[in-house]
């Protein structure tokens, strides 16, 4: 099997040994109706309305939807338009909190019997894939195809995160319950845990505690970037290549997000729908590093204020890691349901781009294995036939070319403005 | 104010101005050997190769009204290549017109650093060579031959005025009666010793073959340059050499191979970018140089083989795209 190209990164897992603490509930929460992908949820609550813990504030008829649930109670105080820093607008609705949490009867445990109630109380869950990409599960889980591999993405190749690993050393029974219940329902003979091998008290926790459960293997993988991106896990754990155009259960494979797996298999245990999530706060600005626990819709600014950040110092506040986080424009920033951490920076990296010098370790970079430099070259021309010729549209966006460039060319971003101008039947 | 800026936010340290200064360092032991061989004449000669380089440079940023550039150091790259592929004894004045026709004529007139079809340094070795042959081949003797007095010979100048001269050697490696300052590789008596120290005649820079190999080492051991470029040329010429019935050891260690191959046929700008497209390089470097040196009329040919290459290169990079991961289609070439 041939090595995918890839590279090594510092991991500045600063946070490893820092234990999820749970901050106070703020004085509001302001959650916005679309934070993954699919359409908007419509509010089902209005202005001055009590909610509660787990209640459901939004939805849409579509399937390719997820409903939202608040995880604080409250008055609702507003239904107003929101930007989200992809520059997209959506409604968000504001809860002032009462600070006393009172849960939603709505929340217990649901009933499933088959396939199809399994997959309507997942999408009730309000799930998405905590990973970063925000796709929704019960999409995911719905496939007819056969699969007869479900990979656990346990790799957090990002540098800087830790919140999946100490969600795996901290709740791994849940892991392993969330692991039976997918497989069970889905009918998937054989699971593999992918877990990249800087995480080695977790990789061993859950070994241990997968042994009785049957085909589950936990593989360890070298800890190189991007060893997380869906279709590069998928071609390290199975050797099977998701072609273009194609889904991962084309191949037979259906990958998870390990807080996902997690936060599943809470919801079938309690009905605890997705309303809170964990955060890996990080940065030369940041006191107290660590991973906190908020609910959904808290804002960054109340979460950096509780690690001691010294917020005037921030130069670059990115919600995610930094190879493929977005930089946002507002402190205020809502925490959405598939941001898995904020790294608020003062030291940043500006660098002033030169011509390319044509050496070539974009390409050897690039995982994908495509050619950044000449797919910049076409996009400087607009070149679509060339563009289509060489794949762009193929590109994960993972970074890897922007980061060893030495002539510091924005390669990615490029690609990303190249995907852009492809007419959309030239997939 | 928060910045605003597309993903990843961290950058490797690399840049293209550390990768120049590698390809310096790689080239100073060489450099050192040069002038302890050469003596302080080699330095001069390099000083103002690297100064005329440099300042053409500027001036050229300057009058085009673009970014200046000269921090990058690929000017003074240039200027250093251009000086190890130069006799010691090379008047200063034609050593500056080099310069001229390597970093005006082949760089900036083409766009500048990125843009140049061909090696710099290796075009302008090959105009002085045309221009001024006398000059260009004349060695001078290192100052550990026997029977050296510090005088210049002429030893292969006439072998490359006309084929009607028959003085000294005549073609490559039928020298039994050659002057004293003839490289090499026109001499072929020089011992294996005498050619890895550089203990012999040649330009400031080729002469000592234990440097370039420790200066090539250095460059993959960095990962500046890939192994497979060097590998291949090195290797094919070696082995149509054995096939011809000549050393190949011999072969490899003399003339302008090793810093032709370590130093010039990986230059970024000017050859293919994937790893299949350097091994065709390489091969077809080693295999040209091995025709000009066997049938031809001149004693070398590496400089010519690394232009001939340098001008497929944008050919051999359209057959040797990748192949991108689960690509629906085979990638067609791109016209």
């Amino acid at each position: 099997m041939k090595k995918l190209n890839c590279i090594r990164l510092g991991h500045n897992k600063n946070t490893e040994n820092c234990p999820i603490v749970r901050l106070g509930i703020p004085e509001s929460v302001r959650i916005p109706m679309s934070m993954n992908m699919g359409a908007a949820c419509e509010p089902i609550v209005n202005v001055g309305d009590f909610v509660c813990v787990g209640q459901k504030i939004g939805d849409n008829q579509a399937f390719f939807s997820v409903p939202v649930h608040s995880g604080v109670s409250g008055t609702v105080t507003a239904i107003s338009d929101y930007q989200l820093p992809s520059g997209n607008m959506c409604k968000a609705i504001e809860i002032q909190c009462d600070g006393k949490q009172t849960l939603c009867e709505s929340v217990k445990s649901p009933v499933i019997s088959d396939k199809a109630s399994f997959i309507k109380a997942v999408r009730e869950s309000g799930m998405v894939g905590l990973g970063g990409a925000g796709f929704p599960t019960h999409v995911k889980l719905s496939t007819d195809a056969k699969i007869d591999t479900l990979i656990i993405n346990a790799a957090e190749c990002e540098p800087y995160l830790t919140s999946d690993d100490r969600m795996m050393l901290e709740y791994p029974d849940e892991l392993a319950y969330g692991i039976e219940l997918i497989s069970h329902m889905l009918d998937i003979p054989h699971v593999i845990i992918g877990i990249e091998d800087n995480k080695t008290a977790s990789a061993e926790l859950l070994t241990k505690k997968t042994a009785n459960i049957k085909n589950t293997e936990v593989k360890v993988l070298p800890s190189l970037y991007p060893q997380g991106g869906e279709k590069i896990m998928i071609y390290n754990c199975t050797g099977r290549i998701v072609d273009e155009g194609k889904l991962p259960s084309d191949v037979g494979v259906i990958v998870v997000n390990v807080s996902t797996a997690i936060l599943l298999a809470r919801f079938f245990k309690t009905g605890m729908p997705l309303v809170e999530r964990v955060l890996t706060v990080d940065g030369d600005t940041v006191g107290k590093s660590g991973n906190y626990l908020v609910p959904i819709g808290t804002s960054v600014s109340y979460v950096l204020e509780n690690a001691q950040c010294n917020i005037s110092k921030i130069k670059k506040l990115i919600m995610g890691g930094p190879m493929m986080g977005m930089t946002v424009f507002d402190i205020n920033q809502p925490v959405c349901k598939a941001n898995g951490a904020v790294l608020a920076m003062e030291k940043i990296t500006e660098n002033r781009e030169s011509a390319c010098i044509r050496c070539g370790r974009c390409v050897r970079a690039c995982p994908i294995n495509l050619m950044p430099t000449e797919i910049e070259k076409a996009y400087i021309r607009r070149d679509i036939s060339s563009l289509q010729k060489l794949k762009v549209n193929l590109c994960i966006n993972c970074g890897c070319c922007t980061y060893v460039c030495p002539s510091k060319r924005k390669l990615a971003e490029t690609n990303q403005l190249a995907k852009a101008i492809l007419p959309r039947t030239a997939k | 104010m928060l910045k605003i800026s597309a993903s990843p936010h961290i950058t490797d340290s690399i840049s293209t101005r550390k990768i120049m200064l590698l390809v310096i360092i790689a080239l100073l032991p060489s450099l050192t050997v040069g002038i302890v061989m050469f003596g302080l004449r080699a330095l001069l000669l390099t000083l103002v190769c690297v100064v005329a380089s440099v300042a053409f440079e500027g001036i050229c940023r300057i009058i085009m009204k673009r970014r200046q550039t000269i921090s990058d150091l690929s000017a003074a790259v240039t200027g250093l290549l251009l000086a190890m592929n130069l006799p010691s004894t090379l008047p200063l004045w034609q050593a500056i017109i080099g310069c001229f026709i390597a970093v005006v004529i082949a760089k900036q007139l083409f766009g500048g650093l990125g843009q140049n079809f061909a090696n710099p340094a290796i075009l302008a070795r090959i105009v002085l060579m045309l221009s001024f042959t006398s000059d260009m081949t004349t060695w001078s003797i290192t100052r550990f031959m026997k029977g050296a007095d510090g005088t210049v010979t002429t030893g292969a100048t006439s072998l490359l005025q006309s084929g009607s001269v028959e003085t000294g050697a005549t073609s490559l490696l039928h020298g039994g009666s050659v002057t004293t300052g003839a490289t090499p590789l026109v001499t072929g008596n020089a011992s294996y010793t005498d050619l890895l120290l550089g203990n012999t005649g040649g330009c400031i820079g080729e002469v000592c073959a234990l440097a370039l190999i420790i200066g090539g080492i250095f460059l993959i051991a960095m990962k500046v340059i890939s192994p497979v470029t060097p590998l291949a040329f090195i290797g094919s010429l070696a082995a149509l050499e054995l096939i011809a019935g000549n050393d190949p050891i011999y072969q490899v260690l003399s003339g302008g191979l090793l810093l032709g191959a370590f130093f010039m046929a990986t230059d970024y700008v000017t050859t293919p970018i994937t790893s299949k497209g350097k091994l065709i390089f390489g091969l077809g470097c080693g295999i040209i140089t091995f025709v000009i040196r066997q049938f031809g009329s001149y004693p070398e040919g590496v400089s010519f083989s690394i232009l001939l290459m340098n001008i497929l290169t944008p050919y051999i990079d359209r057959f040797t795209m990748t192949k991108p991961l689960g690509a629906s289609e085979p990638v067609k070439e791109n016209v």
